[in-house]
């Protein structure tokens, strides 16, 4: 059924894409040249350098859904997505418009003009050009001379991908507490959520958490859980989402962590951290800011963690299908695509493993971090053992 | 690659607003039904194998006790059994007593009517063997014996003497 529903999803978004492509198409056909230097010999990307960069322009947010390019008959390029909508707060205030307004340009030379302000994307970013200028200028480093950033708070592809996350985990997950109304064992995709919910619980909340205290917690670990894995594996379809790689979604997801970590923390945890009991007053004295580092580098190892494991597994399997081109003179067409054919399966199957470690580590360390606050401390010998059991679990995964 | 100027504000609040949305109303409308139907249905399932192991072990000491009665009501039915027999062996020893001695009261008084019977007879036979012999005697002896008494006196003195 979930598959079903899957498999009608991508056919609907497939037509709208083409739908959209030509309307985009339509639209290039009585605009200048202004593609970037990528389109100039029909979009192919041949040495190791375009190769580099495209894999970087990859990793990186989008303000367009696009799903591929090709350069037709006419010479024309065509590019096969939709645009997505461009939200702006700019020095003249809010801009909204779509991001077909920039035609799939992504080195500032496009200027859309829009109430007054001149904005460029260049490299993703959208850029404010200053007063009287026409043309953005860059300098030896390509940081932009006379433009700044604007706060960007687009609906882009990342955005877009986790509101479509959202929409299914509330559609699925709903439909199974629907379910429970009239039935206690559920039946169709409930067969299959219904235990990972209770792996969620029974194997990652419970034991660090504690099954009284693990029940305030439960909708924060349930919620990241299942958007992580679900953004990890949708990263590996050929949409292209690269939601768990960008930086700023797993800074938010860890502040999270950290925030719910830092409010449920009782007495016995800030006394962990200003006074240790039981040890030497020097001691005391050393360990605070050991301690006080330690509250930080919790959530900052949790968003490198996701952030780097992600990225890396992206970056890795598009390199390896791009052996196909690097391979080429070496092994003969056939050759390198068997190659990276074989090595990119081979690594997009670890990565499947990985989406999910990945998302059960998060929620796991969340789960230890915020256990570690709450915990009750009968008596100081205790927290000895406390801390081995939780060095112990800290190995298994760092 | 630099992080720092990757990082997309925007993007990040874009995130926080959607991931705060999604666990308020996952939590509302999909994390707590399904966690309380779970823990209902745990609950359901842990009363059902208490009440399970209760049955089995009411049934047990149902099963004792049944045993414990089958017990008594054997213990009884030998009991009486047992009462019955000794009574029946009462019955038959005071039953075959009471013959005997009714028997024996017959036979002493058969004997003894028959000792009168033998008697009266005897006497009878006496006295008839008496008079036959004074009959004979006088038929025999009327022409020679005029006196009659002397020789009565004499016959019952000889009787007399022959007592039997």
């Amino acid at each position: 059924m979930f598959r079903a529903y899957l498999k009608t999803a991508f056919v609907a978004l497939l037509l709208t894409a083409s739908v959209t492509a030509q309307a985009q198409e339509d639209d290039h056909s009585n605009d200048h040249d202004n593609h970037g230097a990528v389109a100039q010999d029909g979009g192919r990307i041949n040495t190791s350098e375009e190769i580099t960069s495209y894999i970087e322009h990859h990793l990186k947010d989008s303000h367009d859904f696009h799903l591929f390019s090709y350069t037709n008959d006419a010479g024309e390029r065509v590019h096969i997505g939709f645009p997505l909508p461009v939200i702006v707060w700019t020095s003249e205030g809010l801009k909204t418009f779509m991001s077909s307004a920039f035609h799939h340009d992504d080195d500032g030379n496009v200027i859309v003009e829009k109430g007054g302000v001149d904005l460029v994307k260049y490299h993703t970013k959208i850029y404010e050009l200053e007063a009287g200028a026409t043309a953005i200028e860059f300098d030896e480093e390509h940081h932009p001379v006379n433009a700044s950033r604007v706060l960007d708070f687009s609906i882009t592809k990342s955005v877009f991908g986790l509101l479509l996350i959202g929409l299914l985990l509330v559609y699925l997950f709903g439909r199974l507490a629907r379910q429970y109304k009239t039935r206690s064992i559920p039946k169709g995709s409930g067969r299959v959520l219904e235990p990972l919910v209770l792996y969620v619980r029974d194997e990652i909340a419970r034991p660090n958490i504690g099954v009284e205290k693990s029940k305030k917690y439960m909708p924060y670990l349930l919620t990241v859980f299942f958007l992580i894995w679900i953004a990890n594996l949708l990263g590996l379809t050929p949409l292209g989402f690269n939601i768990t790689g960008q930086i700023a979604v797993t800074v938010c997801l860890a502040l999270f962590t950290f925030f719910i970590v830092q409010f449920s923390g009782n007495k016995d945890y800030w006394k962990h951290i200003f006074w240790m009991p039981d040890v030497p007053v020097l001691m005391k004295i050393v360990l605070i800011p050991i301690e006080l580092l330690g509250i930080f580098t919790k959530p900052f190892s949790l968003l490198i963690r996701l952030f780097a494991n992600i990225t890396a597994g992206h970056f890795v399997v598009m390199s390896l299908i791009a052996l196909m081109i690097t391979l080429k003179a070496q092994f003969g067409a056939v050759g390198s695509t068997s190659i990276s054919l074989f090595l990119a399966l081979f690594i997009s199957v670890i990565e499947i493993l990985v989406a999910f470690l990945q998302a059960f580590i998060f929620t796991m360390l969340s789960a230890l971090f915020i256990g570690m606050a709450v915990a009750e401390h009968d008596h100081h010998e205790h927290t000895g053992t406390g801390e081995e059991d939780v060095d112990e679990v800290r190995e298994r995964f760092v | 690659m630099n992080l720092l100027e990757d990082f997309s504000p925007g993007l990040f609040v874009m995130q926080a607003i959607i991931l705060l949305i999604l666990i308020l109303l996952l939590g509302k409308f999909a994390w707590k039904p399904i966690l309380s139907a779970l823990n209902d249905r745990e609950e359901g399932i842990e009363n059902a194998l208490a009440a399970a192991a209760n049955a089995k072990l009411e049934m047990e000491k149902l099963e004792a006790s049944n045993e414990a009665a089958a017990q008594e009501a054997r213990a009884q039915r030998d009991a009486m059994l047992k009462e019955a027999r000794e009574i029946k062996e009462k019955m038959i020893a005071d039953a075959a007593g009471q013959a005997q001695e009714k028997a024996d009261k017959i036979i002493a008084n058969a004997q003894e009517a028959i000792e009168a019977e033998k008697k009266a007879a005897l006497a009878d036979i006496k006295s008839q063997v008496a008079a036959l012999s004074v009959d004979i005697a006088e038929k025999v002896t009327r022409k020679e014996l005029s006196e009659k008494d002397a020789q009565l006196a004499l016959i019952d003195k000889m009787l007399a003497e022959a007592n039997i």
